[in-house]
């Protein structure tokens, strides 16, 4: 579903990643961990062609990413759900609003957006809150919009940036429960996190990334001498 | 049509949210193209002009000395007719001379009643087959006995020709800079309406909304701008011109012996470069504001 082969990216004189492979198959769960600067956020950025890689070769699905034109992108992003810690919903937009905009972008009819948009909303479960506007919101239900956001134009990978970083520790886990509810669906997810219990109490698979090198890939928990 | 329709709701919303400013360069476009309205009507007024005094001066006036008798100036048409490159020649006497002015001056022609003599000379009008040759027929006119002075416009021409080149010139160099200023402030208005939604703008792009969906709006907006300034000048320069028309065109036709360009020309022109201006300034600037954001 998801590799990179060799692949480098350096900002000037700073190494950002450097010869990194790295495997996800179809309707895998994959935590991305490191400390800050280890390069996490700059796989995401790759992944989602905002930035050019310098050396080897990106795959989403069929797609090999490096090469991809730039008229291709959009199609491309469009097959990958983002959600962020900082949830970046628009303030002027009700829920339902915030949701059908990302299918108004890709030209959906309003008949499919009127059935779709619904269906999301329940499924992240804020359905009672659809005329509301962000500001309205706990953070929690926040993260729930942006989710159903990512996810309306059923995207196969879920790419999810330190969505718990903003939410106490109980409202994290319902989020944990719904992005494993999508998973359970069959789409992708690659989520970042710097969340410890999370990663241990989900019991999925780790990559660890260090300095721009893939130091740990493994089933379980967050620090190796922590598995079990 | 879908993409249309949220594309032509978002740029009004634009507009509305951004009215000083919209504002402020529909004004800044309209001020540009009613300096190039008024350079255009100038224009097309002095090459009418030029044109007319062409026709007019195409031929050669030679006026006589008061002595020479009418048998005598007949003699002098023959001998001219014979001449080479001579077309026409034709005897105009004194009094001839006056009545022509009076119908050329119009109700302003009791000016000339007043009169106690007949100041205009007598005269023997000669057409040339080919307008390169009159310098050779004044030529030999000029030896002629009893020729007080011989007119020949092509220099006249030549000069007003000349001088319209050079208000054309510097009317092209004043209409580029305008443009170009132009263009910046209509790029400066969308700036900041793209800046107030560069969130959204990041949102949609990673939704995968292709660059011209994001541009659409702003593309738009830049388009009404430059519209609604060029129907404001369009109308400002036609209203202009048909006063000026009616307040001058009969005085212009005196003095000047031409008349002045139709209003109905002018509009339909000025309509036509206008809008076309406009809408090229409004979109080429809200292209240039948004190269910076679309680039990632």
């Amino acid at each position: 579903m998801i590799e990179f082969q060799n692949v480098t990216k350096k900002y000037g004189n700073n190494v950002a990643i450097e010869n990194l492979d790295l495997k996800i198959e179809k309707g895998e769960f994959v935590f991305l961990v490191g400390p800050s600067g280890a390069g996490k956020s700059t796989c995401i950025k790759l992944l989602l062609k905002e930035i050019e890689a310098d050396e080897g070769i990106i795959f989403v699905g069929e797609r090999e990413v490096t090469s991809l034109p730039a008229r291709l992108v959009p199609a491309h992003r469009r097959n990958i759900g983002i959600v962020f810690q900082d949830f970046r919903l628009l303030p002027k937009k009700t829920v339902y609003e915030n949701v059908a905009f990302a299918m108004e972008i890709i030209h959906a009819s309003r008949k499919d957006i009127k059935r779709q948009v619904p269906q999301v909303l329940s499924l992240v479960g804020i359905s009672s809150k659809a005329e509301q506007y962000p500001h309205q919101l706990s953070a929690g239900e926040q993260q729930r919009v942006a989710i159903a956001r990512a996810i309306v134009n059923n995207p196969s990978v879920l790419i999810a940036d330190e969505p718990t970083g903003n939410l106490d520790p109980d409202t994290a886990w319902e989020i944990m429960e719904l992005i494993k509810t999508i998973n359970e669906k069959g789409t992708t997810i690659v989520m970042v996190t710097h969340a410890k219990d999370i990663v241990d109490r989900m019991g999925k698979r780790v990559i660890a990334i260090e300095k721009g090198r893939v130091v740990r890939d493994a089933e379980g928990a967050y620090r190796e001498d922590e598995s079990i | 049509m879908r993409a249309f329709s949220y594309t032509i709701r978002q740029a009004f919303a634009q507009i509305g949210r951004n009215k000083n400013m919209s504002t402020a360069s529909v004004f800044a476009i309209t001020a540009m193209m009613l300096i190039l309205g008024l350079f255009f009507t100038l224009m097309v007024n002095v090459n009418l002009m030029a044109e007319n005094a062409e026709n007019q001066f195409e031929t050669i006036q030679v006026y006589l000395e008061d002595e020479v008798s009418a048998e005598k100036a007949l003699e002098m048409v023959d001998e001219i007719e014979t001449m080479e490159y001579v077309a026409d020649a034709r005897y105009i006497t004194k009094e001839e001379a006056l009545a022509i002015m009076k119908t050329r001056w119009g109700e302003n022609s009791y000016l000339l009643d007043g009169l106690v003599d007949n100041p205009f000379p007598a005269t023997i009008e000669i057409t040339s087959t080919d307008l390169q040759y009159e310098g050779e027929i004044v030529k030999a006119v000029e030896k002629m006995r009893g020729v007080e002075e011989v007119k020949f416009h092509q220099e006249t021409i030549d000069k007003i020709l000349t001088i319209t080149r050079y208000i054309e010139t510097g009317a092209l160099v004043l209409i580029i800079i305008l443009v170009i200023v132009s263009i910046i402030v209509v790029s400066n208005t969308i700036k900041l309406t793209v800046h107030a939604r560069e969130k959204e703008i990041q949102i949609m792009k990673y939704v995968g909304a292709t660059n011209w969906f994001v541009r659409g709006p702003f593309l738009v907006e830049g388009i009404i701008i430059g519209f609604i300034a060029s129907i404001i000048a369009a109308a400002i320069v036609g209203f202009g011109y048909y006063q000026v028309v009616k307040l001058f065109a009969e005085k212009v036709l005196i003095i000047f012996s031409s008349g002045m360009v139709p209003f109905e020309f002018i509009i339909q022109n000025i309509v036509i470069i206008f809008v076309a201006l406009g809408v090229c300034i409004g979109s080429l600037g809200s292209i240039l504001s948004m190269r910076r954001f679309l680039r990632a």
